[in-house]
């Protein structure tokens, strides 16, 4: 058989490719949910990374069963809206850790279009409906006694996505533990912010009062009391993930403001009919929320 | 070609014929993921499998393969081979995958597999050619354990991230070395390894 021939070299490159096409497609549908499953638990790794920061008695190595330890500390995970309502739970997995739900990267893209959106929005309508529209996760940790909230953020980078989960203190403010992650940023620059170097400089950083003022810049930072030093040679990114915790954290805002402070919202209905007990249900109730 | 002699053919690539020391291919790869004897480990067997099975499925099909459009095929064979290698470290060794990152993918450009296919598997049978290429793999496997063998150890302490070097030797003012963790200093060993290869084998020297 002539294997030179045109027909020939035409027929037998289309049904080679095909058959590989279809090999490849078989083996990544096969193997898709074991992928997405260890993407969904490095999703866990890193926001509980984030929040054990906090203890440094609590620490994850590569072999701490992570989904144990999440179901051992969480106390809840919610979605609010930029209103500051909570609009609905995420499964914890208490009772089956596989069951565990976090939003993918996939998840936080959608949101951080909804908050661009927010930004070009002309009209106060639109702008209350997309609002209205926003999914963000908490996650309420519980880390030896005290009470963590883990917030991610998402932005777009040098060269991809850079996403990252910031625990914070009970006051709403203060930065216990960050974390950071990219798609491409460039090996040994931009790459560097998903490093314990850079991510641990946030820790004790103040998301900034009402107005989130929140920066990550290179040279001296005047005027700017909360900013975290830029990785050299990588200002790009840098700056990208300090605007990006920004817009996020601004967002978060509503919900932090109202969780930071629920004694004086418990305390406004018992006020009414009795002053004393009304300040005693106000320790209760914050009590329950420690 | 019931002549071929099988012992040739899986130890020249190993030792005489080494497909990093003699020929110098592959460096790329044996310089960036040799820091971890566990990455090294992962990426040498990554590299045996393809190099096997993609110079077993070329032999299958070299009397069918258009002359013209050969170079095309070679690299489909190649590209799906470290496609399923890839997704199913992906699936099943995520973390070494994450550590091994676009290395595994670049598999597909290590022109020891390219070359091997070329130089052997498009003129032999599929078995000897399947020998051929694990042969060759595990060559470039070899070289790739011993630099990470040397630059986990004197770099982190460690070998297959077990502490190595007591921690008494730190107290008494030993550190690991920094350099040996970055990229230049495998090409230093990598020519150590080449040295002390050509001074026990004198044909391979120069005149």
């Amino acid at each position: 058989m002539n294997t030179n021939g045109n027909t020939y070299t035409v027929i037998y490159s289309v049904v080679l490719v095909v058959l590989v096409a279809a090999i490849l497609a078989f083996v990544a549908m096969g193997l898709q949910d074991k992928q997405n499953e260890n993407i969904k638990i490095e999703t866990i790794t890193k926001v509980l990374t984030a929040a054990a920061q906090a203890d440094e008695n609590v620490s994850i190595d590569e072999n701490t069963d992570v989904l144990e330890m999440y179901t051992e500390h969480i106390i809840d995970a919610f979605e609010v809206d930029g209103n500051g309502e909570v609009k609905g739970h995420l499964e914890l997995g208490k009772d089956d850790p596989r069951k565990i739900k976090v939003p993918s990267t996939a998840d936080l893209k959608k949101q951080n279009d909804i908050l661009k959106k927010i930004a070009d929005a002309k009209d106060e309508a639109g702008k209350t409906s997309l609002l209205e529209s926003l999914r963000l996760p908490v996650f309420i940790f519980n880390i030896n006694g005290k009470t963590i909230t883990v917030i991610p953020c998402y932005g777009a980078g040098l060269w991809g996505p850079i996403w990252g989960y910031i625990a914070l203190d009970d006051d709403g403010r203060t930065i216990e533990g960050a974390i950071f992650d990219h798609k491409g940023e460039t090996p040994g620059l931009g790459a560097k912010i998903a490093e314990a170097p850079f991510y641990n400089s946030f820790i004790g950083k103040s998301l900034g009062e009402g107005e989130t003022v929140f920066a990550v810049e290179k040279g001296k930072h005047d005027g700017i009391p909360d900013c975290v030093d830029a990785i050299s040679g990588a200002t790009i990114t840098s700056q990208a993930l300090g605007k990006s915790i920004n817009l996020w954290a601004k967002y978060y805002q509503p919900y932090l403001a109202k969780a930071a402070a629920p004694v004086s919202e418990v305390s406004d209905t018992p006020v009414q009919d009795n002053a004393c007990t009304g300040n005693q249900a106000a320790a209760e109730g914050d009590e329950t929320v420690k | 070609m019931s002549d071929i002699n099988f012992k040739e053919v899986l130890l020249k690539p190993i030792f005489k014929g080494n497909p990093v020391t003699v020929l110098v291919l592959g460096i790329c790869s044996s310089l960036a993921v040799t820091v971890q004897m566990k990455g090294a480990c992962v990426m040498a067997l990554s590299v045996i499998i393809v190099t096997g099975l993609s110079s077993f499925v070329v032999s299958l099909l070299r009397n069918t393969i258009p002359n013209r459009i050969r170079i095309i095929v070679q690299l489909v064979v190649v590209a799906l081979m470290v496609i399923l290698v890839d997704q199913i470290l992906k699936a099943y060794s995520y973390s070494i995958s994450k550590q091994l990152s676009v290395y595994v993918g670049l598999i597909i450009t290590n022109c020891i597999v390219m070359g091997r296919i070329e130089a052997y598997a498009l003129g032999n049978k599929p078995i000897p050619s399947l020998l051929d290429g694990l042969a060759n793999g595990a060559g470039y496997g070899l070289i790739l354990v011993v630099v990470a063998f040397f630059r986990e150890l004197l770099g982190s302490g460690t070998l297959f991230g077990f502490r190595i070097i007591p921690q008494s030797f730190y107290d008494a003012g030993y550190m690991d070395n920094g350099l040996v963790i970055l990229p230049p200093m495998a090409l230093i060993l990598l020519g150590l390894i080449v040295w002390i290869q050509r001074s026990f084998q004198k044909d391979l020297q120069e005149k």
